[in-house]
């Protein structure tokens, strides 16, 4: 039918692993503002959910690093993470196999992807489903883009990307929602974490709510290391979603750096036609 | 210095409850196992040392993918402030980290 919500919101493993170290009106702030998220998802009365994601070495190993991949599958397992560390139990997610390869057959077109049967979620897809379908009761077509094994998918394929999900998300009969997630600046994993350049999160949010094509593409990598971060690499699956929306406004319902998850913590969405 | 070796290793170990169970029974056995590809040694002595201790600050230094590092820190149960010094304390003692995009970027 068409693509009927697009959106972004961050997935770092603190969220949900570090609730209990975190100030807790940021803590609350944040998660009042997903299930704002929630509640605009399920309005939509989507029959299935892309997750455009950045994972972390849970499917993908630079033994066979696609630049894209998508799944393919009727239920989907996570997280990998110690569950205890994570503080979200292991779970299933329902898929649509027949779904995706009606998506996938489209995406192909016009990029070249890597489909997948089988697929573990990491906290990069595991945390946004925790808050956005707590209850794993929406098939999840789960989608990765390499924004860890350099060298990297160019800024410019994930537009390129983007586009042909809008495509084959309106090729198909079924009402498709698009969650893009990743950090936008943060130093992930590394002792510097925590660190969080909101100067350039803002920037790029101005530049994502604006839609503006030239302005996003206008990163490179090693400023984005310089400035961002390697966690700033992730701003793919953003872009993807910018991509999908076709030209729409976006608007930021939360952003707040929180240093313990460490990354700005974002929630926004663009108001599809 | 294999390091692709190193995060291969891992990547399995984080993913994978088989490889999980034997490196839990016997992590050295189970990492010299995977260091072994035929005839051709995969991991240097140093890094089965850095895998089975384990020494996270090793492996930072050494410059596993911090994802991949951060994983491992959590299998082990090292809790997240123990995590953030250990690899403060591997650039203290080693040096620099040696690659990857995972380098420390404030002053140590
Ligand atoms: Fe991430």
């Amino acid at each position: 039918m068409s693509l009927v919500f697009a959106g972004v919101c961050s997935h770092a493993p603190g969220i949900t692993g570090r609730a209990d170290l975190a100030d807790p009106v940021a803590r609350d702030g944040l998660y009042d503002a997903f299930d704002w998220m929630r509640a605009e998802l399920e309005a939509t009365r989507p029959d299935a959910l892309v997750v455009v994601a950045a994972e972390h070495f849970a499917n993908f190993f630079m033994n066979n690093m696609p630049a894209f991949a998508m799944g393919m599958a009727d239920h989907y397992q996570g997280p990998i993470e110690d569950p205890g560390w994570l503080m979200i139990d292991r779970f299933t997610a329902p898929g649509n196999r027949q779904l995706s390869e009606r998506l996938i057959q489209e995406v192909m077109q016009t990029v070249d992807i890597a489909y997948a049967e089988e697929w573990l979620f990491d906290h990069g897809i595991a945390v946004p489903l925790h808050f956005l379908t707590p209850r794993f009761d929406l098939p999840v077509v789960p989608v990765n883009i390499n924004c860890q094994g350099p060298p990297l998918t160019p800024l410019h394929r994930a537009w390129t990307f983007g586009e042909a999900v809008r495509r084959a998300a309106d090729a198909v009969p079924e009402r498709i929602a698009l969650v893009g997630t990743g950090g936008i600046s943060h130093w992930p994993a590394t002792p510097d974490s925590g660190k969080i350049n909101e100067e350039w999160d803002r920037e790029f949010l101005d530049r994502w709510c604006r839609n503006d094509r030239d302005g996003l593409l206008g990163y490179d990598d090693l400023t984005i290391y310089a400035d961002a971060g390697q966690g700033g690499f992730e701003i793919r699956t953003f872009l993807t979603v910018s991509a999908a929306a076709g030209g729409a406004a976006g608007t930021v319902h939360f952003y707040r750096p929180i240093p313990i998850f460490a990354v700005g913590c974002t929630i926004a969405t663009y108001a599809l036609e | 210095m294999s390091l692709y070796y190193v995060q291969k290793y891992l990547y399995q170990l984080n993913r994978d409850p088989a490889v999980q169970g034997a490196y839990r029974s016997d992590p050295v056995a189970a990492v010299t196992s995977f260091g072994r590809d035929g005839q051709v040694a995969t991991l240097t002595d140093e890094e089965i040392v850095a895998l089975t201790a384990p020494d996270i600050g090793l492996l930072y230094h050494l410059g596993v993918n911090g994802q991949i590092l951060m994983h491992f820190a959590a299998f082990h149960g090292i809790e997240w402030t123990d995590y953030l010094q250990r690899m403060r304390q591997g650039l203290r003692d080693h040096g620099p980290v040696r690659e990857g995009v995972y380098a420390l970027t404030t002053d140590l």
